[in-house]
């Protein structure tokens, strides 16, 4: 082996890319040459050195962005969806609540009115059996109207109303000295609560496509107590 | 978004070689940047087309292609095939030994070496990928790799010593 071969076959010892034959043969001459040997050395150095010396460029953040839009994108449509989301949310929120405090402004209003205007009643009656036959005809529903006066809640009478642009039965129950307004209209609506406005308490629930609002200057939980009795009348 | 997420698990742990081959062609940050990111996007356009094997020689030939291309819309003839190959390959008699290497003799060693030598450099020393690995990239004979490594060493050697005041 020349040392010309020798020169060249250095670099495939040194990258251990040698077939054996190669190999034995390259370690042959480079016993026999000092020269190759320590050309062969100085490549062992140079390696070293350029390993452990020549800067490896690491790719730089902007890089990272730029080649990962799928995973900032990711992010940023998620945010984007759930803006949406939440944005629709708070509308059917926004929506279920102002015509909740719509009804609840025109329930407030028809109960003030009612005792104001000293209309409370159309029919003045605690029987049931009077009152709900003469909301027959004036409406294309029929409420029910029930006698709570063994539990302390008598019926007085009703009257015909308007709630939520829409013709409402009132039925007007008594507590003490406090008068209860139970407005009852069609609706589908599937709200059920409790709302207070100028000092005036409500509770409402729906059944069988009718909402039901109690309006009271009564206590929340007299008013509930009514509300519950309403809904599960004693047998 | 599936496929987007295998090229991302896939290719993505190797950006830092795609920059560091860009880098080291180009010699500039910015050129590099530009580079790497051409070569990510066709690694993703040809992502489909890749049939199984490791993945970062076959990133790093998007980039040696890349950066082709970019040579050519840059009007640079750093690639062009050397005239005095032969001359540094000579061996010369009497050894010189090199004792120590400045990181900075080293480095502006590198940087003066002809593209295709500072290829290989890269691809042998940084990547230490193996010969069939820098061929495939190149695209050049395996026996051709070798010589070129060891021209581009030998200069590297030159360069070092004069560096070093020898």
């Amino acid at each position: 082996m020349s040392c010309q071969e020798a020169r060249e076959l250095l670099h495939g010892y040194l990258d251990g890319e040698l077939d054996l034959a190669a190999t034995l043969e390259f370690e042959r001459h480079l016993r026999g040459c000092a020269a190759c040997e320590r050309a062969y050395g100085n490549q062992k150095t140079l390696r070293t050195a350029i390993r452990s010396q020549a800067p490896y460029f690491k790719a730089p953040a902007s890089l990272k962005r730029k080649v990962r839009p799928a995973r900032w994108m990711a992010p940023l449509a998620l945010a984007a969806t759930l803006a949406l989301m939440l944005a629709g949310t708070w509308a059917v929120l926004r929506a279920g609540r102002s015509s909740n405090e719509l009804v609840a402004s025109d329930v407030v209003s028809g109960h003030v009115r009612s005792l104001m205007a000293n209309h409370l009643m159309d029919v003045p009656s605690s029987d049931r059996h009077t009152v709900k036959p003469w909301f027959l005809g004036k409406l294309d529903f029929s409420p029910d109207v029930k006698d709570l006066g063994p539990q302390g809640f008598p019926l007085i009478g009703g009257r015909l109303d308007y709630v939520a642009q829409k013709p409402a039965a009132a039925l007007v129950y008594q507590r003490g000295k406090h008068v209860i307004n139970l407005f009852v209209w069609k609706s589908d609506g599937r709200s059920e609560g409790h709302e207070s406005r100028q000092g005036y308490n409500m509770t409402h629930w729906n059944n069988a496509g009718l909402s039901y609002w109690a309006v009271s200057d009564l206590n929340a939980a007299e008013l509930e107590q009514f509300s519950k009795l309403m809904q599960n009348p004693p047998r | 978004m599936g496929n987007q997420s295998v090229f991302e698990q896939a290719v993505l742990p190797h950006l830092d070689a795609a920059y560091n081959l860009a880098r080291w062609l180009t010699r500039n940050d910015h050129d590099a940047e530009d580079v790497a990111q051409e070569a990510c996007l066709r690694a993703m356009r040809f992502f489909d087309g890749f049939r199984g094997g490791p993945i970062r020689p076959w990133l790093l030939t998007i980039v040696r292609n890349t950066y082709l291309t970019w040579l050519q819309k840059s009007k640079i003839k750093e690639m062009a095939p050397l005239e005095h190959d032969v001359e540094s390959n000579a061996a010369s008699p009497e050894e010189l030994l090199i004792e120590q290497v400045e990181g900075q003799t080293l480095r502006q060693a590198l940087d003066a070496l002809p593209a295709e030598y500072r290829e290989v450099i890269v691809l042998r020393e940084l990547e230490e990928l193996s010969y069939k690995e820098i061929a495939d990239i190149a695209g050049i004979p395996i026996g051709t790799v070798m010589s070129r490594l060891a021209r581009a060493r030998r200069r590297l050697q030159e360069s070092v010593l004069q560096g070093s005041g020898r």
